[in-house]
């Protein structure tokens, strides 16, 4: 008995958890409850509500099914997770472009970062005989057999945001260059410390999580600027793209870097944020009346909010929105044309004062370019995702 | 000398030794690293820094530390429950689906209670499944270990919920006008209120009789179902209180980050500080000194400029060295040289 009663109870606890990860793809609320229910109250009521959400998942499946046998397109996406604010933006974006009302017939799964499971998730649409493949790959090796697979079923796969390294079995990637960020928010830097009279520039930069794609490229991009402009690069901490560890590097750097530091560039908006805090903390004045200069990268709504305040000198977007581009592609697939093997998003450059009103610089293919900077105003806050 | 001994073998010395010698590595590197100063109306040091930061693995570790005692085993869920306290906290007081807010739909103190006694439904749960059902510790937290953050998850609708509502800030930062982190003032708070309930009422030999030998316990006319239960409880109200320190802190509940791998740390400021992790008789001050003595290593490492990817690899360094000097067979073996020496010396005499 006692064994029977455990294990119902695991059983159930193990159907909420499973609920509550794939919790984007049902409806929020209904899921919450029933899976907090589950999670909390005693056994009994728990093993009920586990199996009502269980048939009701099944029911949801069947009906998909049947929705698929139509003439609309059946795509499969296999999405990173939900580990931010950018990522429910990106796939918000993937699932109105690809809606019913568009003509498609959307298959998402979160993988929730793992990779075994996206390969999994990619096998399924395979064998679902899906009319595309859409994925965000969590990491960028180990994809070309089963890319392969997908080649020998005839489904073209669509790759969006991160990248694949080790095969090119795919027929287009949509996506953020990040070195252009980095290379941009150096040339930004570079004009607006020579507008300033600023002579001296001493940096302190707040890295994303070391490895990551958006790092290694904002870095990489950012640091040609240092080398060419001779800047003196204090140091260079992660805080993981997170807020709590921008926060708790720019504490530290306020102590050991005390006056010495007039530009942080923070990888993305949630460590601005940390920083933000932690310099008010130490009586450090930033943004555009202040002593140092804030430059961060990705541009939420948050971001800009900052930005529109004056407390973010410039803000760098990566732009989540692949939809559109993916719908396109699709299309064009779907319409007998060739695409383009890559795809850049349009990233716009936010700044606080319009005193400059745009920067070249040598992208990373090569090019010389130039372009605008975007004084920020509350309507582009509201626009912004 | 015989002083000198009975220093070395208070319960104390061992957790109090470590701290200090993390401390001592300062002294050399960067004697500024004690520096305390008064800046823009607050205190302002490195020092104060390890006091503030340390403040949710101290509490962690306080109910760590009875679960310990009392179960033989730790509660693995801790850090997930912080993030589903936050969660459930941000969600009442934005309101559910709001990503953003400047205002706030219920009082704050309310809305922090909530989330304290969300952590405390969760020890609930942890505490029926070990104590009723007789699950492993280890797995019956397991559960929510998972799946906490994933229900705060949905509570926040999938998205980070800031509350850019001011008060909201001064759990985690300052009350305007109090120089102290207010974390500081929690940590005290709760550290009192157990210690109290502890060294007043008989719970705490009722918790270690409990984890030296349940049955025995029974025997003697202890509840020991209800002692275990009890522990988990309390475990899970200081992780939920942990969880509204870290959510204030930054404002928002980032149900991912919030509270990541403080369970390991909360674990292992209980053993660092001289407990032994097979339950029974247990010492909360060393959990404490514990705590602090891991957010030292990472204020040092953080002020030595060491790379924040390669610091938990000196972190680790410094933990198996402490562990070993703790560890009961490296004990007995230095003891043993001891003697060896000291009956050479006597035969050369």
């Amino acid at each position: 008995m006692k064994k029977q009663v455990l294990s119902s109870v695991l059983c159930a606890t193990m159907a909420a958890a499973l609920l509550a990860g794939c919790g984007s793809t049902s409806t929020g609320s209904a899921a919450a409850t029933s899976a907090a229910a589950a999670a909390t109250s005693q056994a009994a009521a728990a093993a009920t509500s586990a199996a009502a959400a269980a048939t009701s998942a099944a029911a949801a499946a069947t009906s998909a099914a049947a929705a698929a046998s139509g003439s609309t397109i059946k795509v499969g996406f296999a999405q990173v997770g939900h580990e931010s604010d950018w990522r429910t933006a990106s796939t918000n974006s993937v699932q109105s472009a690809l809606s019913k009302d568009n003509g498609f017939d959307l298959e998402f799964v979160d993988c929730d970062n793992d990779s075994a499971a996206q390969l999994q998730a990619v096998r399924q649409f395979i064998q679902d005989q899906v009319d595309y493949i859409v994925i965000d790959p969590i990491v960028s090796t180990g994809w070309d057999t089963v890319l392969g697979e997908a080649q020998d079923a005839g489904i073209p796969v669509v790759v969006i945001d991160r990248t694949i390294d080790d095969s090119d079995k795919y027929t287009a990637w949509v996506g953020s260059e990040f070195t252009n960020e980095g290379l941009a928010a150096g040339a930004w830097l570079k004009e607006y410390t020579e507008a300033k009279g600023i002579k001296d520039v001493n940096v302190l930069v707040i890295s994303g999580t070391t490895g990551s794609s958006a790092q290694l490229g904002r870095s990489k991009g950012f640091d040609q600027y240092v080398t060419s402009e001779g800047w003196n690069k204090l140091d260079e901490q992660t805080g993981d793209f997170t807020q709590d560890g921008g926060q708790q590097v720019m504490e530290s750097y306020c102590k050991s870097y005390q006056g010495k530091f007039n530009v942080v560039v923070c990888q993305n908006d949630n460590e601005a944020f940390g920083a933000e805090q932690a310099m008010d903390a130490a009586g450090v004045s930033y943004g555009v009346d202040g002593d140092v200069i804030l430059i961060s990268f990705d541009a939420c709504t948050a971001g800009l909010t900052d930005v529109l305040a004056g407390k973010i000198n410039a803000d760098f977007q990566c732009n989540p929105l692949q939809g559109p581009d993916c719908a396109k592609i699709i299309k064009s697939l779907a319409a007998g044309q060739t695409v383009e093997k890559q795809t850049f998003m349009a990233e716009p450059w936010y700044v606080h004062d319009s005193d400059l009103t745009s920067i070249t610089y040598t992208n990373n293919a090569g090019q010389s370019v130039t372009e605008d900077l975007v004084p920020v105003t509350q309507d582009i806050v509201d626009a912004d995702y | 000398m015989k002083n000198i001994q009975k220093i070395t073998r208070m319960k104390l010395f061992f957790p109090l030794f470590c701290l200090l010698l993390v401390l001592l590595i300062n002294v050399v590197k960067d004697p500024g690293f004690f520096q305390i100063s008064v800046k823009n109306g607050v205190l302002y040091g490195r020092l104060i820094d390890v006091l503030n930061r340390g403040s949710e693995v101290a509490i962690l570790a306080v109910g760590q530390t009875l679960v310990v005692a009392v179960s033989a085993g730790t509660d693995i869920s801790v850090g997930s429950v912080m993030s589903l306290s936050a969660c459930f906290t941000t969600m009442l007081l934005a309101g559910y689906g709001v990503n953003t807010t400047t205002t706030i739909v219920m009082p704050m103190a309310l809305g922090l209670l909530a989330g304290i006694l969300m952590g405390g439904l969760c020890g609930a749960f942890n505490g029926a499944l070990v104590s009723k059902l007789r699950i492993q510790p280890m797995v019956a937290t397991l559960i929510l270990f998972t799946a906490a953050r994933a229900i705060g998850l949905l509570l926040c609708n999938n998205q980070i919920t800031y509350i850019r509502y001011e008060p909201y800030k001064y759990l985690g930062n300052f009350i305007p006008g109090c120089p102290i982190p207010t974390p500081i003032f929690v940590t005290i708070v709760v550290i009192v209120i157990i210690m109290l309930v502890l060294k007043k009422s008989a719970l705490g030999t009722f918790i270690q009789s409990v984890g030296i030998n349940s049955r025995a316990a029974r025997l003697l006319g202890i509840n020991s179902d209800f002692l275990c239960f009890l522990c988990y409880v309390i475990c899970g109200l200081c992780a939920g209180v942990a969880g509204m320190i870290a959510s204030s802190r930054i404002y928002c509940a980032d149900s991912n980050n919030i509270g990541l791998n403080y369970e390991m740390d909360a674990i292992l400021a209980v053993a660092l500080g001289g407990n032994s992790l097979a339950g029974g008789r247990f010492n909360m001050a060393g959990s404490i000194i514990g705590a602090y003595t891991i957010q030292a290593i990472t204020t040092t490492l953080l002020a030595m400029g060491v790379s924040t990817d390669q610091a938990p690899v000196v972190k680790a360094i410094i933990v198996i060295l402490i562990v070993v000097v703790q560890s009961p067979v490296f004990k007995s073996w230095v003891e043993t040289k001891k003697n060896r020496r000291r009956a050479e010396i006597k035969e050369a005499v």
